[in-house]
C-alpha cells in the first residue's frame, strides 16, 4: 500500500538549496491534505549536520545517504539509490526540485520506475486522493493541468524554484534521520572534469526576486554597467533579451524568454526591450513589470504594470539615484 | 562515428497560443511548424562533429506526416538520413510513452552518440531525452553549450545554477543541448542542400517496425495526462507614469515601494 509524501532534498557543500525548503513546504501541504507523513531522501557528502533541519519545514524523517561517492550529482550513482529508497518506502507522491540536477534525476527515476512525472510545476494539489499539477507550457503562454492514472503510485512531480511558498521555519522541529542500507554503485561512465564556481555573488536568474533586464536598446555591452549598479542596489539579478545575447553583450545564461530562462520574480524591469512574443513568454508571469522604452508603441507596455516612456540613458541614472535615496531612508 | 539527433517539430515560437474547443489542447489552425530550436542546436552540434572528424548524422523524429518537412530541413542542413515513427497508436502518449518509442527506434539504428534539445519549446517538459538515456541505460550529459570528442569520449560544458561544469563520458552517450542561438548559430539549409536533401533516405516506420506494441504507448498507457489547459490571467492594464524625468523616477520608486511593495 502506497502511503505518504517524499521529497528529494538537494545539498551543495553541506547546505540545502533554498528550493529544497520550498519543496519540503509544498510536500508538507500535500501530506496534510492526505493526512499522511512527509519524508525526505537526501544524498550527498557531509550532509549529516544539515539533514535534521528539513524538520523546520515539516519533514518528519530524512533517509540520508552520506558518502564520498555522492559528493556531486551523477545519475549513475544517484538514480539507483533514490529509486531503491523510493521503492522501499512506497510513497504516493515524490517531489523533486526542477533545477538542472533535479530534472535529470526526476526523469531518470520516473523512467526506471515506469512512473508518470510532471516537470517544473508551479502549483500542486490533492484531488480525489491523487496528485494534480499545474505547469507552464509554451514558456508560460499557457498552463496545463495534469492528472495521474488513479491508484498508480508513485506520482512524481518536480517543483519550479521560487514559485511555491516556503513555510515559516519552525527551528524547534528537527527531522529524525535514518541511514538506509543501500549499495552505491561505483559509477565510472561519467566524470566531472571541473567545476568553475561562479564567485561573483550574482543572484541566479531563476531564483531572483528582482530582475533588471536589458535589450538591444542598451546599445552596447559597456552600458550594462548601469543596470549592474541598479541591480546591486536592489539585490537583483541582471537578465537580457535574445538580441542583447546574440550581439554578444551578455552571456547566454542571462537570456530571458521562450528559448532562454523562464523567470517569475516579484519585479521585472525591462529596459530597452521591445517585448517580442518570445521575450514576453519568459517573463510574462512576473508579479510586477516595469518597462522603460522610448517608443510608446513598444508591445512591452501592454504587459507592464508601470510604463516609463523615455530614453533609458536619461532615465536609469535618475531612477538609480531615487532608489539610493529610498534605500538610505529605510 | 554515428550520431542520431532526436528532433521534434513544434509550433513556431511566434505563435499566439489559443486553447482549442476540447479545453486540453491548443488550437492548431494556421500554425507554422518549425524544428524545436534546441533540437536545431543539436543538429548543428552533430554537423560540427561531422565537419571536423566525420560522422553519419541520422535524424529521428516521432510525429505525424508533417514532421517530414522538418526532417528534410535538417537533411538540407547536412544530415545524412531521416527516420520518422508515424503511427496513430502513439497519439496521446505521455513523456514516458514517447521515450519508449524513441528508445525502441534507436535499437534499430546504429549510434555512438544521441543528441537532442534539453526541452521542446511546446510542452517544455525536459524529460523525454533523459528518459531515453535511462531506457537505453546510457549516460546523459545535460545542457551542453560546448562539446569535444577525444579518445572515444565526449566532453561537454554545461552551466548550472551558480557554476560551470565540465563533464566527460564514455560512448555511447546521450547529450542534451541548451544555451542560446548566439552559441550554436545553426546553419541555414542552402539551396544545393535542399536539392540534395530530396534524394537522401527517409524511412517512415510504424510501431510494428520497431517492435513496440500499441498497448505500451498512447493515451491508454499514459501514466500522467494533460486534463485541462488554461490561459494565464490577463494582466491588468498598466499605468504610464507621466512627468519630467525626475518626477517619473520619484513616482516609480514610490509606486514600487508603497503600492507594489516590491522594493
Ligand atoms: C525561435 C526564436 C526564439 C527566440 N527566443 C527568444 C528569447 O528566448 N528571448 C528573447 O528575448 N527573444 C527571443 N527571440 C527574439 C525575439 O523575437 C526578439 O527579436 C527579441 O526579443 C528582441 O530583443 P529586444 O527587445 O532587446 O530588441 P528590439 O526588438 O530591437 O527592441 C529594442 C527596444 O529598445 C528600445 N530602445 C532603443 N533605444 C532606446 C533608448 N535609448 N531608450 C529607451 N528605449 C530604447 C526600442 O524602442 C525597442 O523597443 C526569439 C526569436 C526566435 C525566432
Amino acid at each position: 500500500m502506497a502511503q505518504g509524501v517524499c521529497i528529494i532534498g538537494e545539498c551543495r557543500h553541506g547546505t540545502f538549496r533554498r528550493v529544497s525548503f520550498e519543496v519540503a513546504s509544498e510536500g508538507r501541504r500535500l501530506a496534510d491534505a492526505l493526512g499522511e507523513p512527509l519524508w525526505a531522501i537526501v544524498l550527498g557528502e557531509g550532509v549529516a549536520q544539515a539533514a535534521p533541519d528539513l524538520g523546520n519545514y515539516g519533514v518528519e524523517k530524512v533517509y540520508l545517504v552520506d558518502d564520498p561517492l555522492l559528493q556531486e550529482y551523477r545519475a549513475e550513482t544517484y538514480v539507483p539509490v533514490v529509486a531503491e529508497i523510493v521503492q522501499s518506502l512506497s510513497p504516493k507522491i515524490v517531489l523533486f526540485s526542477a533545477d538542472v540536477d533535479g530534472k535529470d534525476l526526476s526523469a531518470r527515476v520516473a523512467a526506471r520506475l515506469g512512473a508518470g512525472l510532471a516537470t517544473d510545476c508551479t502549483e500542486l494539489k490533492i484531488e480525489g486522493g491523487a496528485l494534480r499539477a499545474k505547469r507552464p507550457m509554451y514558456a508560460g503562454k499557457v498552463f496545463g493541468w495534469y492528472g495521474w492514472a488513479a491508484d498508480v503510485w508513485p506520482q512524481l512531480a518536480s517543483c519550479r524554484p521560487n514559485t511555491m511558498d516556503c513555510l515559516q521555519p519552525d527551528t524547534s522541529q528537527k527531522a529524525a534521520v535514518e541511514k538506509p542500507n543501500v549499495a552505491i554503485p561505483k559509477g565510472n561512465l561519467t566524470s566531472v572534469v571541473s567545476v568553475e564556481e561562479d564567485t561573483s555573488g550574482r543572484v541566479d536568474l531563476t531564483e531572483a526576486q528582482i530582475i533588471v533586464s536589458g535589450g538591444r536598446g542598451m546599445k552596447g555591452p559597456e552600458n550594462f554597467a548601469m543596470l549592474e549598479e541598479l541591480a546591486q542596489l536592489l539585490g537583483a539579478a541582471v537578465g537580457a533579451s535574445r538580441s542583447a545575447v546574440d550581439a554578444g553583450w551578455r552571456p547566454h545564461s542571462d537570456q530571458v524568454g521562450q528559448t532562454g530562462k523562464v523567470v517569475t520574480p516579484a519585479l521585472y524591469i525591462a529596459v530597452g526591450i521591445s517585448g517580442a512574443i518570445q521575450h514576453l513568454a519568459g517573463m510574462g508571469s512576473s508579479k510586477f513589470i516595469v518597462a522603460v522604452n522610448k517608443d510608446p508603441e513598444a508591445p512591452i507596455f501592454k504587459k507592464a504594470d508601470y510604463g516609463i516612456v523615455e530614453d533609458l540613458f536619461k532615465f536609469i541614472p535618475v531612477f538609480t539615484e531615487e532608489v539610493k535615496k529610498l534605500k538610505a531612508s529605510c | 562515428m554515428d550520431i542520431v539527433v532526436l528532433l521534434k517539430q513544434v509550433p513556431d515560437t511566434e505563435t499566439i497560443i489559443k486553447v482549442a474547443e476540447d479545453g486540453k489542447s491548443i488550437d492548431s489552425t494556421d500554425i507554422k511548424w518549425i524544428i524545436n530550436p534546441y533540437d536545431e542546436y543539436a543538429v548543428e552540434a552533430a554537423l560540427r562533429v561531422k565537419d571536423s572528424q566525420g560522422a553519419t548524422v541520422t535524424i529521428l523524429s516521432m510525429g505525424p506526416q508533417r514532421a517530414v518537412e522538418s526532417i528534410r530541413t535538417a537533411l538540407a542542413m547536412g544530415a545524412d538520413k531521416g527516420v520518422l515513427v508515424d503511427d496513430p497508436a502513439t497519439e496521446g502518449s505521455d513523456a514516458y510513452g514517447k521515450a519508449v518509442v524513441l528508445a525502441a527506434a534507436l535499437r534499430t539504428i546504429p549510434f555512438d552518440l544521441i543528441f537532442c534539445g534539453h526541452r521542446a519549446v511546446d510542452d517544455d517538459e525536459n524529460q523525454v531525452g533523459i528518459m531515453v538515456a535511462e531506457l537505453l541505460a546510457i549516460p546523459h550529459l545535460a545542457l551542453a553549450v560546448a562539446t569535444e570528442l577525444t579518445d572515444g569520449k565526449i566532453r561537454i560544458v554545461r552551466p548550472i545554477e551558480g557554476a560551470r561544469v565540465t563533464m566527460e563520458s564514455q560512448l555511447p552517450a546521450l547529450v542534451t543541448f541548451g544555451g542560446a542561438h548566439a552559441i550554436w548559430n545553426p546553419r541555414y539549409a542552402s539551396l544545393p542542400g535542399i536539392m540534395k536533401a530530396k534524394k537522401k533516405p527517409l524511412d517512415i516506420k510504424t510501431l510494428a517496425d520497431i517492435e513496440v506494441s500499441a498497448e505500451q504507448v498512447g493515451a491508454a498507457a499514459a501514466r500522467v495526462m494533460l486534463t485541462a489547459m488554461e490561459l494565464p490571467p490577463p494582466r491588468q492594464a498598466g499605468r504610464i507614469i507621466e512627468g519630467d524625468t525626475a518626477q517619473k523616477a520619484q513616482e516609480l520608486v514610490r509606486a514600487l515601494h508603497e503600492e507594489a511593495k516590491v522594493i
